[in-house]
């Protein structure tokens, strides 16, 4: 496991970013740079872990559709971890969930989701 | 007036461009170095000039004139009257010719088809000139104005007071000259509000200033004093004082008990307040001369009650003395019927101001300051039960204190804990909109939240100062265009929310987008 910024992980070839407390406007920068550093590593695969999320709001929905659609480009895949029902919830009404894979929580998604 | 002081310019000043030369340089040198000749406005060579002779000859000249000695004395000889439509605009003084002798007919005709051609261009320049000094004059009045409007601004309130089971809103639109209108809710011990509306006689920054001075005293003496007749004469003895001569302000100055309703109010020859009860609209009366007309008086001091669902209007003459084209006035009684159908709140303001919309037309122009401050008690008959009302400036990220406020509102109500993270959402995108787009983030506007519940339902509502354009319908954002990049990933907001609650209802007016996010609670999930 190695760490290249203080919010990106890599485990096996699952970059693991995990989100700051609040995704909303303030979150852009740690979000793009994360993906960004993700990127650069090569990582074929990308996990938001949002275990440590407290307050997402529709801005931090519009980043994560910014980063998917990014990655979709890329031909990265995207996955999610750590969402409380009610934000869970959030991805299955807006379908994000249908454009990613959602886990319960980091170990379940680097158990079963990495390629 | 206007045709001597053209004429002292034209006559005055040898460097201005309204000033003919004459046909020799010896001789215009020898007129422009003399002191200007000054004509009184009844010196009977203005008739001479007047009468369209062409060019005067100032040594054949008998008349008991001091202009004609002034030009003389500057060693004038011939003088030709610059007429343009009708109106003497200038002169053209020559002096003796070159040679000595006298000016020849050839001479005069020419100077006379001189004077013909150069009289509408002098007078355009003139006209020029008074152009430039009128807007001088109206650039230096503007300044003044928005010096007006600034102390104006800086002395009214930028919040509304927070009173748990009462509506208060408050509206203020400075005419174009500013009038000295203004408002004001004073904390008071014990948890008293004192409400004040007043309005100084007279514009611009005097106005101002004596309201800016009003609005100290009053905030010195009211928490100290208290009893609201006594504040006033308090404040009148400081205005007597010092106030300009003519002017003086008049006043409603009232404290509110919200536990009770108790209304005391004392009037220093204010507008008088509208009360609603039920159906009937009345008057709130007391009476006492205005602030600073003179010393020693008394004011006094009435009370009355404020009921569950009793709605109070104070206002200033700006809206019942407003007219319409016809100058019809719009007066009280239209208020007053007005009031008694209109609701409360910022309905009944933004229903006020439609109205006069409707009565003056568009082309009015505001004539007067006009200031509405309402004070609602929320009704208890409906068995609604108000659990918070308060308001947060328009800063980016205060949807989230929005948010975390109206939780702990609503946590004694049987909310699902799903449905309650629901609520949170769409109140936080809400608030977020209301912000964003209705206050465009300006921090002097205020976000209004106010959580209530019946026995069937939990409402919040958000107010913001947008208006005037309807918020959209909520749209199924298209996801897969979104990730595309053929659209915007933004756009959640309305979706968001609509999905969380069980009814969104939303209302614009000219001046307010109201936002209801309302949530139904079963038997189970009712209220306290």
């Amino acid at each position: 496991m190695t760490t290249e910024t203080s919010a990106v992980r890599y485990v096996g070839g699952t970059a693991v970013v995990d989100l700051p407390p609040q995704i909303d406007s303030t979150a852009e920068h740690a979000l793009n740079t994360a993906y960004a550093s993700a990127a650069e590593h090569g990582s074929k695969s990308v996990l938001l872990n949002f275990a440590g999320v407290d307050f997402l709001s529709s801005t931090g929905i519009a980043l994560i559709v910014g980063v998917l659609a990014r990655a979709r480009k890329d031909g990265r895949a995207i996955s999610a971890a750590g969402l409380s029902d009610h934000y869970r919830e959030i991805f299955e009404i807006t379908r994000l969930s249908d454009f990613m894979a959602i886990y319960a929580d980091e170990n379940a998604a680097l158990k079963g989701g990495t390629k | 007036m206007t045709l001597t002081r053209t004429f002292r310019r034209v006559i005055g000043r040898g460097d201005t461009a309204a000033t003919a030369a004459p046909a020799r340089s010896s001789s215009r040198s020898r007129v422009l170095e003399t002191a200007p000749v000054d004509i009184a406005p009844n010196d009977p060579i203005l008739d001479y000039f007047h009468a369209g002779s062409g060019a005067v000859a100032i040594d054949d000249l008998h008349l008991d004139s001091p202009a004609v000695a002034a030009l003389r004395a500057a060693g004038v000889k011939l003088v030709v009257p610059l007429i343009s439509q009708g109106e003497l605009i200038g002169l053209l003084n020559l002096g003796r010719r070159l040679s000595d002798q006298d000016y020849s007919a050839d001479d005069r005709r020419l100077l006379e088809k001189l004077a013909a051609q150069a009289s509408p261009a002098v007078r355009v320049a003139q006209l020029v000139r008074e152009q430039e000094a009128e807007v001088r004059a109206r650039e230096r009045i503007n300044q003044e104005l928005r010096v007006a409007q600034l102390i104006q601004q800086q002395f009214l309130p930028k919040t509304l007071p927070d009173l748990p089971g009462w509506q208060v809103a408050a509206f203020y639109r400075a005419a174009a000259e500013v009038g000295g209108d203004f408002y004001d809710f004073i904390d008071l011990p014990d948890g008293k509000l004192g409400l004040v509306i007043g309005d100084v006689s007279g514009h611009g920054v005097p106005a101002a200033l004596v309201m800016a001075t009003t609005r100290s005293v009053l905030r010195t003496e009211a928490p100290r004093l208290v009893a609201p007749g006594r504040v006033l004469e308090r404040v009148n003895e400081f205005l007597d004082a010092d106030i300009p001569q003519n002017m003086f302000v008049t006043c409603l100055y009232a404290v509110l008990d919200p536990r009770t309703g108790a209304l005391r109010y004392a009037n220093a020859g204010h507008d008088l307040p509208f009360v609603r009860r039920g159906a009937a609209v009345e008057e709130l009366r007391a009476t006492g001369m205005p602030l600073g007309a003179m010393p020693g008086m008394r004011y006094d001091e009435r009370e009355t009650r404020l009921g569950p669902g009793d709605v109070i209007l104070l206002h200033s003459d700006g809206l019942a003395e407003a007219h319409d084209a016809s100058r019809a006035m719009f007066g009280f009684p239209r208020m007053r019927s007005l009031m008694g159908r209109l609701g409360l709140g910022h309905e009944l303001i933004d229903g006020l101001m439609d109205d006069l919309g409707r009565f003056t037309g568009p082309a009015w122009e505001q004539e007067d300051d006009i200031t509405l401050v309402t004070l609602a008690r929320s009704a208890g008959v409906s068995g609604e039960h108000v659990l918070v009302e308060f308001h947060e400036p328009s800063v980016a990220g205060n949807e989230r204190r929005v948010m975390e406020r109206v939780a702990a509102a609503i946590a004694g109500v049987r909310l699902d804990p799903k449905r309650y993270e629901r609520l949170k959402t769409a109140v936080s995108e809400a608030a977020m909109n209301a912000i964003e787009h209705g206050n465009h983030g300006d921090p002097d506007l205020p976000v209004h939240v106010r959580v209530a519940v019946t026995e069937r339902e939990l409402v919040v509502r958000i107010v913001d100062n947008g208006g005037g354009k309807e918020i959209p319908e909520a749209e199924t954002p298209d996801l897969e265009a979104k990730l595309a990049g053929l659209q915007k990933p933004r756009g959640w907001g309305l979706f968001l929310i609509k999905n969380m609650v069980d009814d969104l209802r939303t209302h614009t007016t000219e001046t307010h987008h109201t936002v209801e996010l309302v949530m139904r609670l079963d038997e189970k999930e009712a209220a306290r």
